[in-house]
């Protein structure tokens, strides 16, 4: 009895360009896409993860390619055509999937090696998962290893302790335009979390004031507190645009919702004052144009990544330390997916020992009269005792790893021995 | 005696400047140390030789080819230094004493005869005109230097390539204002170089205004600064725009400096 694949599909910051991502990024929520995938033919359980930086799906299923192809048609076929699937989508099978998931939990894989947002992400995408019933046995043990995976990482290394998040790298960014950032001001369009990090963080740099523009204007007006700063209808970006230093933008719009043109003639109003621009939304929030204008600077999420690259060096010496864990990792849960085989036998072995103690200790106590209740339980407890010492063996046989025999030949052995396949108790 | 000190405070200027470039390259904040401590040294002595040299030759020593250099390089080192004392720009020691460094070789090739000044020459007015026009082209070198900076560094961030300007350059912001700082200072005194020198002419020749070579050109260079300045103040020029036109009015200047000396001949020969 084969088990099924784990079979893991995405296109993540470093295989794919971001024009591509955006287009490949899960825009109607996980509830309606998790929905379509569990309907899938040949799909057992299934997770989607979709960030900024990565769309990632992990099912199950008895035929890896086929399944791959159906998953793959249903979630990308409408934005990209098939060549582009082709060259970007990497494709893991079994070992190598529990690897990248593992890697990924525990941020080895981010853009920003050791930012501590993506494990807050696969916890949330794990949620829909466990809500939907979309995953089952195999990767709600797969997940949870994960996650603990990550955790051990993060306590074990140091790769946590020096880990910064794509806002991190622009502030660095944003002191090489500004030099102080004591008299700056920052606008914050859209309020998400990657927003809200940000800004913290340029508020830890001691800049003057925060300005939050959102559509819901309560929420803006929660966060503006937070900064000491104050809220704006979204509507009034374009005036606020003449006050600010930087802003960052991360609305979950579809459309460019500030254009080249527009910036221009801001800057006239501006007198020129340098404006740097963070776009850290997937879709782009801003024209890839307004770069170009004078004295001002747009960096997408893509672009940040170059900052961080130049002092990943050190981080990169824990991130040894870090795969090496989940390495060990891996290599722990595979076992417990290779006894998976085993499983099926051990219990039905167990249910077969179990049944057949209870049958005899049943007749035994009907024969003799006069027992008391703590004479049957003792009775009781020896039986399955002498069961359990017998069956120690047999047992360990199946489980632990033996060299010579395969897991196959051990599991026909077995089932033959107790005659598991027609044995008359188990129905 | 002057001689003696104008070869060590070379030599020691020679030694920060390749201690900077160290500091450059290795980003050690200890070599960054021993570079300005270096600087200063030289800029010390290198004052000592012109006081000493002025007692030699017992006029201000502005008027040969190597005086004129020497004073150049001297002005560019202690306008730095000023400049220093206020707020630091980052590696901008590097970029000024390679400058300086150059300026002194290019002095110590050329003749350093002290001639005997001609009888038009003495008078006050020569180390008020002279030093006010040579302090303001240091100034003006400063910006320069500002601006090349500026352009480097505003390439890589645009650009988002990061190579080996991004770190070790300061912020945009700092160079734009070191700009700013310079051309203000540099402008002003290059306006009273030129009104000084206006007023000399008249007194020496009898005559405001000769459009000799360099009069005509110290006018095409004051024409830019004037115009970078104008449109810094009215339409808020900055960076980029100021940076370039920055350097190819410290271009006009040089050429007034030097290219006007010994390509046309002028009344403002340098003694020879």
């Amino acid at each position: 009895m084969p088990r099924d694949t784990i079979v893991l599909l995405g296109v993540n910051h470093k295989t794919t360009p971001l024009v591509i991502r955006e287009k490949l990024a899960i825009s109607g929520g996980y509830d309606q896409s998790l929905d379509l995938l569990s309907q899938l033919d040949g799909i057992k359980e299934c997770y989607l993860l979709s960030t900024c930086n990565r769309v990632e799906v992990l099912f199950t299923c008895r035929e890896p390619i086929a399944c791959s192809n159906r998953v793959l048609e249903m979630l990308f076929a409408d934005a990209v055509t098939g060549k582009d699937l082709k060259e970007y989508v990497y494709h893991y099978q079994d070992e190598d999937a529990v690897d990248h998931l593992f890697m990924v939990a525990a941020s080895l894989d981010s853009m920003i090696v050791g930012e501590a947002q993506i494990l807050g992400q696969l916890k949330e995408a794990y949620r829909y998962a466990a809500d939907h019933k979309s995953s089952g046995f195999v990767l709600n043990k797969l997940l949870h290893k994960a996650f603990s995976t990550a955790k051990r990482v993060r306590t074990e290394t140091g790769i946590g302790a020096s880990a910064v998040s794509i806002s991190y790298a622009a502030v660095e960014l944003a002191k090489k335009i500004f030099g102080d950032l004591h008299d700056k001001k920052v606008l914050l369009i859209g309020a998400g979390e990657m927003a809200e990090l940000a800004a913290e963080n340029l508020v830890g740099q001691g800049v003057a004031d925060v300005v939050v523009a959102n559509r819901t204007l309560q929420r803006a007006v929660t966060l503006a507190r937070c900064f000491n700063g104050h809220a704006v209808a979204l509507e009034e970006v374009f005036g606020q645009l003449e006050q600010v230093d930087i802003v960052i933008s991360s609305t979950g719009a579809t459309e460019v919702i500030l254009n080249k043109e527009d910036v221009r003639t801001v800057m006239r109003e501006r007198r020129n004052k340098p404006l740097f621009f963070i776009d850290i939304a997937v879709p782009r929030d801003l024209d890839a144009g307004i770069n170009e204008l004078e004295n001002v600077y747009l960096y997408d999420i893509d672009d940040l990544n170059n900052v961080v690259e130049m002092n990943k060096s050190e981080r990169d010496k824990e991130a040894v330390k870090a795969e090496r864990i989940v390495a060990e990792e891996k290599l722990k849960f595979t076992k417990w997916l290779e006894n998976l085989v085993t499983t099926p036998t051990i219990i039905e072995l167990r249910r077969m020992v179990d049944e057949v103690v209870m049958g005899e200790y049943q007749k035994t106590v009907n024969r003799i009269e006069g027992l008391t209740d703590g004479d049957k339980r003792s009775m009781e407890k020896m039986a399955s005792a002498i069961a359990k010492k017998l069956m120690h063996h047999p047992l360990q046989y199946l489980k632990s790893d033996h060299h010579c025999v395969s897991k196959t030949e051990r599991i026909t052995v077995v089932r033959g021995l107790f005659n598991l396949d027609n044995n008359e108790f188990l129905k | 005696m002057s001689f003696l000190l104008f070869q060590i405070s070379c030599i020691i200027y020679l030694l920060s400047a390749a201690t900077y470039l160290f500091f450059f390259l290795s980003e050690k904040k200890k070599v960054r140390k021993v570079a300005r401590w270096l600087f200063f040294i030289g800029a010390v002595l290198h004052t000592l030789n012109i006081l000493f040299r002025y007692l030699e030759a017992g006029h201000t020593p502005i008027t040969s080819h190597h005086e004129t250099i020497s004073f150049f390089a001297w002005a560019t080192a202690w306008s730095y230094l000023s400049f220093r004392w206020r707020y630091t720009v980052k590696n901008l020691g590097t970029f000024v004493s390679t400058l300086v460094v150059v300026l002194m070789l290019i002095a110590a090739f050329s003749s350093r005869q002290i001639i005997p000044l001609a009888p038009v020459y003495q008078s006050w007015w020569l180390p008020v005109h002279a030093s006010v026009s040579l302090v303001a082209y240091a100034f003006l070198a400063l910006s320069f230097i500002g601006s090349i900076m500026y352009l480097l560094q505003e390439r890589e961030i645009k650009q988002k390539r990061f190579g080996l300007f991004y770190s070790r350059l300061p912020s945009l912001e700092a160079l734009d204002k070191l700009n700013h700082h310079c051309l203000s200072v540099g402008f002003t005194l290059l306006t009273l170089g030129l009104v000084t020198g206006v007023l000399w002419a008249k007194q020496a020749w009898g005559a405001y205004w000769h459009w000799d070579p360099k009069e005509t050109w110290s006018l095409v260079t004051w024409f830019l600064y004037a115009g970078v300045m104008h449109q810094r103040f009215t339409v808020g020029w900055r960076g980029r725009r100021i940076a370039f036109v920055s350097i190819i009015a410290f271009v006009s200047a040089i050429f007034t400096f030097w290219g006007v000396s010994f390509l046309l001949k002028g009344v403002h020969t340098y003694a020879s």
